[in-house]
């Protein structure tokens, strides 16, 4: 059967070369591994915004990459719901119209959830009408959140959600991903430094090193 | 105040400038955008080529246009044979010069605007569902706005004063190519033309402060009090 995700691919960002491979079912995969290992990096090539040198992507059935059978989807086409470490979140828009900006793009037949529910299931109803410079790091890591599962995702990329989170804010948001990876089915993909976290979430844990392939 | 001559020459000046503005506009975007996003052979060489109207005597940049769009050029000689267009002695001939004189200001000011777009934006939009073409409609276009509308001020600025090309160029004909410098350069060859004279300077002065003050205030009113233009 196939899995989740099975990933096996070759990065080389930077000059250096980095060999990633990942066969999961878990609900919730765990990405772990030295800063610098490249972690960042596969999450990119997953979304496709890199070009791995050679092997595959496959995330819940679908093929986003495969070198060996020509096939690169453009970003715009793997449907990934990526919530970037730095967030990422539009200067020029205020949160509502952040948390639209994907939705216009999605198939109405593709899209899964409504801004109602993401802005109940994030409590961010009252940050709507402000502008992202104004809101703190654990209210930005909602927006973004909400912002990816809005753009009608097959799969979910977390990068270090937790990173610059005092403990208590990154309690609530270990709460709201298990309710995300409990309640919505599809896959996560996470990378984090936060042992407990991980222990906590992860269905699978794959560890990641630096310069070496992975058997 | 002013006599009716004289308006006409302010009319021209504004119609000559915003000409060369609005049709330099798109081609000064797609260059600062080329040339901050791209990496392609020869950019050096564009870049120099987007920029030489700055540092070449303006007398040459004219010639050189009278050599590629004169009626014997290889642009101009087709453009009049194919449509019976002729940019000399011209007011388009003018708007032509003034546009070339205006494009390296208006490309370096939207240049900079593009350079301040994260990139990394561009790469969510595109996670998000967004094109390529869609990523830059709705995130660095909207974002670069300033940048335009200080590049399209600064060219306006830029075209209102343009002089050495324009009478290499289009040549200096009363109602055609005779805008505010030119008005003022042919009233300064005869004596007793001294009020004429300040009235038009006077008028150059207000347009062009006018422009720049307007270009400065809406790049702060975008991008904060301490960002600017000149």
């Amino acid at each position: 059967m196939t899995h989740r995700i099975d990933i096996d691919i070759t990065l080389a960002p930077g000059g250096r070369e980095i060999a990633c491979r990942i066969a999961s079912d878990a609900k919730l995969t765990a990405l772990v591994g030295p800063s610098g290992a490249g972690k960042t990096s596969v999450l990119n090539a997953v979304a496709g915004l890199a070009t791995p040198l050679a092997g595959h992507i496959r995330v819940a059935g679908t093929t986003l990459f495969d070198a060996a059978a020509g096939v690169n989807l453009p970003p715009e086409r793997r449907r990934t719901g990526y919530v970037f470490q730095d967030t990422r979140l539009f200067p020029h828009h205020r949160v509502a119209a952040n948390l639209a900006y994907g939705t216009r793009f999605a198939a109405p037949e593709d899209r899964w959830i409504g801004q109602d529910e993401v802005v109940a299931l994030l409590e961010i109803g009252d940050l709507l009408a402000r502008w992202p410079a104004n809101l703190s790091g654990g209210e930005a890591r909602r927006v973004a959140i909400g912002r990816a599962l809005l753009s009608a995702p097959r799969f979910l990329l977390l990068d270090e959600p937790f990173a610059a989170l005092d403990p208590l804010r990154a309690e609530a948001l270990t709460g709201l991903i298990e309710r995300i990876r409990d309640e919505l089915d599809i896959p996560i993909l996470l990378v984090s430094h936060s042992a407990a976290e991980v222990a906590r979430l992860a269905g699978q844990v794959v560890e990641l090193h630096p310069h070496t392939a992975l058997a | 105040m002013l006599s009716e001559a004289e308006w006409a020459v302010i009319a021209l000046s504004l119609r000559v400038s915003l000409v060369a503005m609005l049709v330099t506009l798109p081609l000064a975007y797609a260059l600062a955008y080329l040339l901050v996003r791209r990496r392609f052979p020869g950019r050096v060489l564009l870049d120099a080529a987007v920029h030489l109207p700055l540092v070449l005597p303006p007398v040459v940049t004219g010639w050189l246009l009278l050599i590629v769009f004169g009626r014997n050029g290889a642009v101009g000689g087709w453009l009049y044979e194919t449509f019976g267009v002729a940019l000399v002695f011209h007011w388009s001939g003018a708007a032509l010069a003034a546009a070339v004189m205006a494009l390296p200001l208006m490309v370096r000011a939207m240049r900079l605007s593009i350079e301040a777009v994260d990139r990394r934006l561009v790469g969510a939009a595109r996670t998000l569902g967004a094109t390529r073409w869609q990523a830059f409609c709705t995130v660095t276009l909207p974002l670069t706005v300033p940048g335009i509308a200080a590049g399209a001020m600064l060219g306006f600025a830029r075209s209102l004063g343009e002089f050495g090309a324009t009478i290499t160029f289009a040549a200096n004909i009363e109602g055609q190519t005779r805008t505010l410098p030119l008005a003022i350069y042919s009233g300064l060859q005869v004596p007793g033309n001294e009020d004429a004279v300040a009235r038009l300077a006077v008028m150059s002065i207000i347009l062009s402060m006018g422009a720049l003050v307007l270009s400065e205030w809406l790049v702060r009113r975008a991008q904060g009090k301490d960002a600017h233009v000149l």
